[in-house]
């Protein structure tokens, strides 16, 4: 059967592909340090990769819970507000006396409830994700401006902001927790019900909802827990920037979108993959630290990013014909 | 002339057996040189099959082969052309990237006394070659520039370069237009009376008539016979495609009905169904027919809790059922295997294990938490246990058959361990292996004591399947009769809503 070898050539191919698409991403991420390295004196210090660790650690939790997201065939556009929300929360908590763990718990409690109203307009209301996120995504982010009289918030205690700063074993904290939440996303996505349901929900809504399937527990977690690591990476802003700053997380949804795709996560649903998304941040982080210390003109750079976002999307797809 | 009455090609008792399906089984075959013989049968009847195993494609399980009166095992496409055996395929091949003269010296070309092609003799004879059938082309000319049929006719001009004495042409004009079609029987009339003979496989009745001399029947993989074009008519012939032995196909161990599993009344949903009732007992396969849009789906759907009905009562296993989610219904111990697998059925990104464990997936976890290499585990039991074809479990479902997809889909709710199985449309794009394994599975459902609601849309399935059906016309309910009642006159006359509720 001639058609049975196309098939079956076709098979081996997908099969590749599966272990291609992160493998790309190691030998991208691979041959940018080595280029940076290069051409660069200080990319292989220390410091500097600390620096690229830190800058990634932010978005790159929130791609994790974008990914999620994507997964799932939605989209969250609030992931920025809900930074932005978070720092603030935790930042008027704590200049009001709050605990730091306390405020801590208050912020992420308001990011959870962002995260529920989400999945209610997606999942009870029917609206496409699109639309109820960039709904969610205005609120927030002007509730966050009439909080404060778009006003920073400062004077955040040192305990709370000596966490950013600090390290655990000379690994920077924002590192650590990043790297917590990827094991954790690694765990959820490959081996709870959860994780596993996303998938199946994502690649064919009604043989889920037929298989048994809890769509609506589905549709609120992936929201939820978007929105929970979004209120972690906003609460790590804060401590970073040792203030809440109202616009802060304005337009990172782009950089979550972008590192997710990178990473292999296709709109379509289905398809996601934690490792991916991490090595897309990664390979973003690394084309801004690298650009900046050769001072190459962060407009060019912005343009080479946009372009890998392309090419990335075309790979894949081309692979997957 | 003594070499004339030698057949060409003889097969005799070929048997071809895949794993968990016999493809072919004891199939004789005979070529006589001059002779167009046709090959034809609905598909996945072993057609394609059969000529494989002669062109060496594939390796028989048993049987043997006769080229030219000598046995012979036909060990490779190479080795089959150099016996004498050519094919013209659908879908041509032909390397597109180099001339016609160098198809047609693939392998063997020739070259001068220095050492270099000689391009000179290979054009020269490629045009002898195509002049000789009448088909102008270029020697010279890449093959990619050439047309679909120009393409064909270099196919068999390489095919007589070869000096095959059978050729074999699958589904010739199946894109070519009816000119082109027309010169290609002009070339098959030159070659027969060049004393090629030729397989012809082809769907087209007309052209089986037009040019052949006989024609051998294959069925579900096995020999119906082989006729003379000129003692038989396209009846005839179709008839023997389609065959009637529907019981062998349909033949399953019934049981003995028990108590009853699932009481409908009066139920509607206000638009494609209303006032159905109806009962099925432990054990038994109830049948739904009726033609697409008389309700049958929505009826099922509604009792699955997929849809929501407008009125009446659904009791399951003494219970009161009327489910309005899915959750509920596969808890009740109801599975329903929807009509259009790819789009209801399956995550056709995931895996087979992925896929046989949705449903089933609280058996394999705690506290949400998978234990992924049991349900590994089980999915490779259920693969063992229904004969999918997959290389392994991780597979993505969408690269599997159609057969093997619905194996997956049976397997998920066999992982449920399901009380009631409703099957809709279960053997739509399904090829005739997988089909009868599928009723298997039907057979040993009901053995365990599990309930079967099977909808088809074709009779014979249903016909041969149920121990009682309903039979279902614009969303109203025409009529249940059990088995000796089955006529296809009766049951058709329901269908089209041409008799009165009776139940």
């Amino acid at each position: 059967m001639a058609a049975n070898q196309k098939t079956e050539k076709k098979k081996q191919n997908l099969l590749l592909s599966r272990f291609q698409t992160e493998l790309l991403l190691v030998v991208i991420l691979l041959v940018l340090f080595a280029f940076f390295g290069m051409k660069s004196p200080v990319f292989f210090k220390v410091d500097t990769l600390m620096k690229l660790l830190k800058q990634a650690s932010i978005y790159g939790i929130i791609a994790i819970g974008m990914t999620f997201v994507i997964t799932s065939s939605g989209i969250d556009l609030s992931v920025g507000s809900v930074v932005g929300l978070s720092g603030i929360v935790v930042s008027m908590c704590m200049v009001n006396g709050m605990p730091v763990l306390l405020a801590v718990v208050v912020a992420i409690a308001a990011s959870i409830l962002v995260g529920v109203f989400n999945g209610v307009l997606v999942h009870d209301a029917k609206v496409p994700p699109f639309i109820a996120t960039m709904a969610s995504m205005t609120i927030v982010r002007n509730v966050i401006l009439l909080m404060t009289g778009a006003k920073t918030i400062s004077n955040l205690p040192k305990s709370f902001t000596a966490f950013a700063a600090g390290d655990f074993l000379g690994i920077p904290n924002m590192f650590l927790t990043w790297f917590g939440i990827i094991v954790l996303g690694i765990f959820i996505t490959g081996r709870t019900v959860f994780g596993r349901n996303i998938y199946a929900y994502g690649s064919n809504k009604e043989s889920a909802r037929l298989s048994g399937i809890n769509i609506r527990t589905t549709v609120y977690g992936v929201y939820v827990f978007s929105a929970i690591v979004c209120g972690i990476a906003g609460i790590l802003m804060a401590a970073r920037l040792g203030n809440g700053v109202p616009t802060s997380g304005d337009g990172y949804e782009l950089d979550a979108i972008a590192a997710s795709v990178v990473g292999g996560a296709s709109l379509d649903g289905g398809e996601g993959s934690v490792i991916g998304t991490v090595l897309g941040a990664m390979i973003m982080a690394t084309l801004r630290q690298g650009g900046t210390l050769l001072g190459i003109n962060s407009f060019i750079m912005e343009i080479i990013i946009g372009s890998l976002i392309a090419v990335a999307v075309v790979i894949d797809k081309m692979r997957k014909r | 002339m003594q070499e004339q009455k030698q057949p060409i090609v003889v097969m005799k008792g070929i048997v071809k057996e895949f794993p968990g399906v016999r493809a072919l089984s004891g199939v004789d075959l005979e070529l006589l040189p001059g002779e167009v013989h046709a090959l034809v049968g609905e598909n996945g009847a072993g057609k394609s099959t059969l000529i494989k195993i002669l062109m060496g494609v594939y390796t028989r399980t048993e049987g043997e082969i006769f080229i030219n009166g000598e046995k012979r095992d036909v060990k490779s496409p190479l080795h089959a052309q150099s016996l004498g055996l050519g094919a013209v395929y659908q879908d041509v091949n032909l390397a597109q990237h180099l001339s016609v003269a160098e198809n047609f010296f693939m392998g063997q070309l020739p070259k001068t006394r220095f050492g270099t092609v000689d391009y000179a003799r290979m054009y020269q004879e490629t045009k002898e070659t195509l002049d000789s059938i009448e088909v102008h082309v270029d020697p010279k000319a890449l093959v990619r520039t050439l047309s679909v049929a120009q393409q064909e006719m270099v196919a068999i001009g390489k095919t007589m370069h070869q000096k095959a004495r059978a050729v074999i042409f699958d589904e010739p004009t199946a894109l070519l237009t009816s000119d082109e079609t027309e010169q290609l029987f002009r070339i098959i009339d030159m070659l027969k009376k060049n004393g090629v003979g030729i397989f012809y496989i082809s769907h087209r009745m007309e052209e089986i008539f037009r040019i052949c001399d006989r024609a051998t029947v294959l069925k579900d993989g096995g020999l119906v016979g082989t006729v003379a074009i000129k003692d038989t008519d396209e009846d005839r012939l179709i008839s023997m495609m389609v065959g009637r032995n529907v019981d062998d196909m349909y033949r399953i161990e019934h049981r003995e009905p028990g108590e009853v599993v699932l009481k409908a009344e009066h139920i509607s949903n206000g638009k494609a169904f209303q006032d159905v009732s109806f009962e099925v007992r432990r054990g038994e396969i109830f049948g739904m027919f009726g033609l697409v849009g008389s309700g049958r789906t929505e009826i099922v759907r509604a009792i699955f809790g997929a849809d929501v009905k407008t009125a009446g009562n659904v009791t399951f296993l003494g219970r009161d059922a009327n489910f309005t989610k899915p959750e509920q219904g596969i808890q009740a111990g109801i599975a329903l295997l929807p009509e259009d697998r790819r789009a209801q059925g399956l995550a056709l990104g995931m895996s087979v294990a992925d896929n046989t464990n949705m449903v089933a997936i609280r058996k394999i976890s705690k506290g949400g938490v998978i234990n992924t290499a049991q349900g590994i585990r089980i999915a490779k039991e259920y693969v063992e246990k229904l004969r999918t074809k997959t290389p392994n479990v991780f597979q993505k479902v969408k690269n599997l058959s159609g057969g093997n997809q619905q194996k997956v889909v049976i397997s998920k709710w066999l992982a449920q361990d399901s009380e009631l199985f409703i099957f809709d449309e279960p053997t739509v794009g399904v090829d005739v292996g997988a089909k009868l394994e599928i009723y298997k599975v039907f057979e040993e459902l009901i053995k365990e004591g599990k309930t079967i609601i099977i909808i088809s849309s074709y009779l014979p399935e249903v016909m041969g399947l149920s121990d009682r059906m309903m039979i279902m016309y614009e969303g109203r309910q025409m009529g249940i009769i059990s088995r000796d009642e089955f006529t296809d006159d009766h049951i058709m006359r329901y269908a089209s809503g041409k008799n009165g509720k009776e139940s």
